[in-house]
């Protein structure tokens, strides 16, 4: 897919809860690139002399209607304090669509998506684009407590959500590998799944279990996002592989976990 | 307006310049650069075996700047021969490959295949990697390490040969006549200077070895210091890098003596910055009347 460098403007800027901030970016100069779910982006972070490197950001949904490509972002450092500082019709500087997305499932399948905390981002999206081929997935969404469960109203337009909280303040108690949903786990076709490494390596332990197929999307600290410098590698069965370029998706077989 | 440069036997359409390590094989970068516009590619550390580099971590963001310890990954010299090389050789710019190794002879072999690339005008000498424990920059802190290196290399390798200089030295001005008494036909400078950084909160350093090498603007100044104490020292030409971000501060590292330069950490910012430099170079002359971008080297001394 061609990548672009482009100049997005901040059409709206909103925290669905505090700690995070949604940012909904349109193309000033056309209509937005392709993009695939599983796919991110690297955002330019001007400002302070600590936040050189862009910041990647999984692409949260690209809506179709506004044209309107959505980041969400997990406010924890100068670069992403940043990011939730900017203020609407600033131009936000992008480089994507970067990296390669979730496979997606041929025919009829009933696949769960499994996300933690902003892990979860990218999944919506992924639920957009097989809820437009006629497939209806299930969401399992965990965090810490309610406070971080995120855009659930969203994800229910896709299909049904289960949620964990670890402190039993939304859902069942626990970690979603915990979810009373695992008691019919053969009803299920496939695993999509991102969040904290711990988590996905738990949720892929459990799909070898019961013998789903499943793939992850990981968040290694990179650089240029373009497969150039080598910094963002995975240990994988084909030996050091960036991150940003043959993934950040990767099939759980791939991954020595 | 002439943009063009020459080091050594090699011929370049404008000083800009690639840095190994920052830039893939180019090919990463097709989408937001004209490649054949580009002075040249200095494509990734290429050894005589493949090497795994270090374990993740290997990255961390600094001021101004960052470290890595990536340590020279790369499939080796003969699968860059067979399977890169195709892809490369047409780009409509010189490629270069940089070329590493831990043994004087192993550096030599590296090299030698190289040569045999038609398409390959010349290589860059890898004497000063700061993140493999065995050989890179081991080579290139002393004189005679450097020199032992560059004897073996010239013996096998006839075309231009570049050697890339390491800034973790007492006098780099030392190394570079030493490396040039035994017949570099160019230097280029500065490599990463070596630092660390410490995760506060889990007391513990970043890097999964520890060290790195910073690159970025935090450097710049070091590297033009580096530059213009090299120009005086030596009398073959000079490929500067270190921080270099925009067109105004790659004409500081030609007024400082270098005859081309090389772009490296801000390939990271903006995928674009290489056509901008050289934009920004052409303007610059014509706003100061300028015929040739070869009378900047060395002019601020």
């Amino acid at each position: 897919m061609t990548k672009y460098c482009l100049d997005l403007v901040l059409r709206r800027t909103s925290a669905p809860r505090p700690g995070y901030v949604l940012l909904q970016l349109a193309n000033p100069s056309g209509a937005l690139p392709p993009m695939q779910p599983g796919q991110f982006v690297e955002v330019r972070v001007d400002g302070s002399p600590g936040t050189f490197l862009r910041r990647p950001v999984s692409i949260n949904l690209v809506d179709p209607a506004a044209d309107e490509l959505w980041l969400l972002v997990h406010v924890v450092g100068a670069g992403t304090r940043a990011l939730a500082q900017l203020k609407e019709d600033a131009l936000v500087n992008v480089v994507l669509p970067l990296g390669s997305g979730f496979t997606l499932p041929s025919g009829s399948s009933c696949p769960l998506l499994i996300g933690g905390g902003v892990g979860t981002a990218p999944l919506l999206f992924l639920g957009q684009e097989l809820a437009g081929r006629g497939i209806r997935p299930t969401f399992l969404l965990g965090g810490r407590s309610a406070g971080d469960l995120l855009q659930l109203d969203h994800f229910r337009r896709f299909g049904e959500v289960f949620v964990t909280t670890e402190d039993g303040s939304a859902g069942e108690r626990g970690f979603v590998t915990q979810h009373s949903l695992w008691q019919r786990a053969s009803a299920f076709s496939s695993i999509y799944t991102c969040g904290p490494k711990p988590m996905m390596q738990a949720v892929a332990r459990l799909a070898r279990e019961h013998a789903l197929p499943c793939e992850a999307s990981l968040e290694n600290m990179m650089a240029c996002g373009l497969g150039a410098c080598l910094c963002c590698v995975e240990d994988t069965t084909d030996g050091n592989v960036c991150v940003c370029k043959e993934g950040p998706v990767f099939n759980i077989e791939k991954l020595k976990w | 307006m002439d943009l063009s440069v020459s080091i050594g036997s090699l011929a370049l359409k404008n000083p800009v310049m690639t840095a190994s390590g920052t830039f893939g094989y180019g090919l990463e970068f097709a989408d937001f650069v004209d490649l054949s516009r580009l002075g040249g590619i200095i494509v990734k550390g290429t050894t005589l075996e493949p090497r795994q580099g270090n374990p993740y971590p290997r990255m961390a963001e600094t001021a101004q700047g960052m470290l890595n310890c990536v340590g020279l990954q790369n499939k080796g010299v003969d699968y860059f021969c067979e399977h890169i090389y195709p892809e490369v050789r047409n780009l409509g710019t010189a490629v270069l490959v940089n070329v590493s190794g831990n043994s004087p002879e192993k550096y030599a072999e590296c090299a030698r295949r190289i040569a045999s690339l038609d398409d390959i005008p010349a290589i860059e000498l890898n004497i000063s990697c700061p993140n493999v424990r065995q050989g890179g920059m081991a080579f290139g802190v002393t004189c005679e390490g450097a020199a032992s290196v560059v004897k073996a290399v010239r013996a096998v390798y006839p075309k231009t040969l570049i050697v890339k200089l390491s800034p973790n030295v007492t006098s780099i001005a030392d190394i570079a006549r030493a490396v040039e008494a035994e017949g570099a036909d160019a230097v280029s400078l500065i490599n990463t200077l070596m630092g660390m950084a410490i995760d506060a909160e889990r007391r513990r350093p970043i890097l999964s070895i520890g060290t790195g090498g910073l690159s970025g603007p935090a450097v710049k100044p070091v590297a033009l210091r580096m530059v213009w104490q090299v120009f005086d020292a030596v009398k073959i030409p000079i490929v500067g890098l270190g921080g270099i971000m925009n067109a105004t501060d790659a004409i500081e590292f030609m007024l400082a003596g270098a005859t081309a330069v090389e772009i490296g950490t801000a390939n990271f910012i903006d995928p674009a910055v290489t056509m901008k430099v050289i934009d920004g170079i052409g303007d610059y002359l014509l706003r100061h009347h300028i015929d040739s971008v070869r009378d900047l080297i060395g002019a601020a001394h």
